[in-house]
């Protein structure tokens, strides 16, 4: 296969932008993704990958392929959009390597963008809960928050923790969106804080679940010889991979154990030639403590049980063994639907070309990306090498 | 309205039908067409008895839209005594009388109001046992 390289990545701020549309907010990521590549040219842009996961829903809008070609400039490209719930940024990402990879275009853009503010949070709730089993779990009134917490109160029961153990999660989320200016929370919290929040869905509390923002996220993609006649360094993906399982919680051998997202892992390092302790920075789905614990049992970053015990001790921060959520993750950075998987991108490119300021991990050279559809559904998992 | 639909699942929402593998006698609920490689006769239907565990619960204080007149409302996880799990509301219980692995039982409860001109959704829900 054909290398491909991450030439442009930015995003908008994620936040409650009333005064903003989806076509807006999608035209600043894109201008801002393709402000520094003014010697790539335009004309070669083969296809436009929009990830989305809610805008029928939520943002009144449809066929967002040739809606947003047209609102950002990519007059008459090929567009489409892609939806995976809360995997569409990782799978649009898939998607678009697979079509320079396969010859069929020079330049692919992806584009993650979501608007979920302009509706009251019964309208999101419901919309969110179709992307488990609308008959099996939404029909019944459960949300993806109280899935979560299903999940989180077996896991302290199984393995014996108190709901605080989780706090080192938002705690490490928030520590470090207080230092992007793009998160969408920019303030620290503590354990003491999260003992005492109310509850959403209880054993979750308001400071372990993630709020759903506006936001959009542009990357740009490219072969290899358009690559080399740009200055570096040079981000190549080295793998990706998606993987899927049922949405139906209550129909899995065992509903602690994200088969998808160990799956998509795996093959995903296997592709790419390395094994998980090369990997430097990492950005999984968590917007919630419970989900960054699976992921990284699930990916075999630690044994089944053990995850809350090593963020405890400082392995999740970025001068941890395995650093998560460097931007503010999806507690606090925000959670942005569909467009979450790029904004993980965009993260992972200011990391590893040294330009993440105080959350830098040193000398990250090799990052992975993974964004979970629902409960990890979908897992979509991108590798991302800074090559020397 | 969504006639149709709420139609076709009357039996697994109100006599909590599931399927036997007639080869291995594995029990899953709910229903699922045969898959790729699978006889359309190798699942046959069957009816659950509704007794189970409780495997997880939550108590939900932010619902979606259709639901928000019940906040808060407790949700589980349970296992049914053939085995499967299955997701629903609790009922006829306080958030105290929970815990994980007391027994429950199903009930028939109005699940949706879909609202004026539409269906009162009927299904599923449990309770801890009352003996």
């Amino acid at each position: 296969m054909s290398n491909i390289y991450l030439v442009g990545a930015a995003a908008t701020p994620v936040g409650e932008h009333y005064a903003r549309s989806l076509a807006d907010l999608a035209s600043e990521a894109v201008r801002a993704a393709f402000a520094p590549l003014s010697a790539l040219p335009l004309d070669r842009v083969g296809g436009l990958y929009v990830a989305n996961a809610l805008a029928e829903n939520l943002a009144s809008q449809g066929q967002l392929g040739a809606y947003l070609a047209t609102s950002v400039g990519l007059h008459g490209v090929p567009a489409l959009r892609v939806e995976a719930a809360g995997a569409s940024g990782g799978v649009a990402v898939q998607q678009a390597a697979q079509a320079i990879a396969a010859g069929q275009c020079e330049i692919a853009v992806v584009l993650g963008v979501e608007k979920l503010t302009d509706r009251l949070e019964g309208e999101v709730e419901a919309a969110l809960a179709l992307q488990s089993d609308g008959e099996a779990q939404a029909i019944h009134g459960l949300t993806l928050t109280a899935q979560w917490a299903l999940l989180m109160r077996r896991y302290m029961h199984v393995y014996g923790y108190p709901a605080e153990a989780f706090a080192p999660f938002p705690v490490n989320a928030h520590t470090n969106a207080a230092k992007n200016p793009q998160a969408l929370y920019r303030f620290g919290i503590n354990a003491d804080k999260y003992r005492k929040a109310g509850q959403i869905a209880s054993p979750l509390n308001m400071l372990d679940c993630s709020s759903l923002a506006d936001g959009a996220a542009c990357l740009v993609l490219v072969n290899e010889a358009l690559a080399r006649e740009l200055p570096g360094p040079h981000l190549r993906i080295a793998a990706t991979a998606v993987a899927t399982d049922t949405p139906n919680i209550a129909a899995r051998p065992d509903p602690l154990d994200l088969s998808a997202c160990r799956t998509s892992a795996q093959v995903a390092l296997e592709r790419a030639h390395l094994s998980l302790s090369d990997v430097h920075v990492f950005e999984v789905s968590d917007p919630h403590g419970i989900t960054a614990a699976l992921a990284l049992e699930a990916l075999g970053c630690y044994p089944r049980g053990e995850a809350p015990r090593h963020a405890a001790d400082g392995a999740i921060t970025p001068t941890g063994h395995t650093p998560i959520a460097t931007a503010g993750g999806y507690k606090a950075r925000g959670d942005i639907g569909g467009a979450s998987g790029i904004y993980q991108m965009v993260e992972l490119a200011r990391q590893l070309r040294g330009e993440a300021g105080p959350t830098q991990v040193a000398n990250a050279r090799i990052a992975l990306a993974q964004s979970l559809g629902g409960l990890a559904a979908t897992a979509a998992t991108c590798v991302l090498i800074a090559d020397s | 309205m969504e006639v149709a639909r709420h139609w076709r699942q009357r039996g697994t929402r109100y006599r909590l039908e599931g399927q036997r593998n007639t080869r291995t006698g594995a029990i899953r609920f709910p229903a699922q067409p045969p898959a790729l490689g699978e006889e359309p006769s190798e699942w046959e239907s069957i009816r659950l008895s509704g007794r189970g565990t409780l495997y997880s619960f939550s108590v939900i204080r932010q619902a979606p839209d259709g639901f928000e007149g019940l906040v808060p409302y407790p949700v589980a996880l349970v296992q049914l005594e053939e085995g499967p799990l299955v997701t629903a509301q609790l009922t006829d219980c306080a958030e105290a009388d929970l815990s994980i692995g007391i027994a429950v039982e199903m009930v028939t409860r109005h699940l949706l109001d879909t609202g004026e001109d539409n269906v009162l959704v009927y299904g599923y829900k449990f309770r801890p046992c009352l003996m």
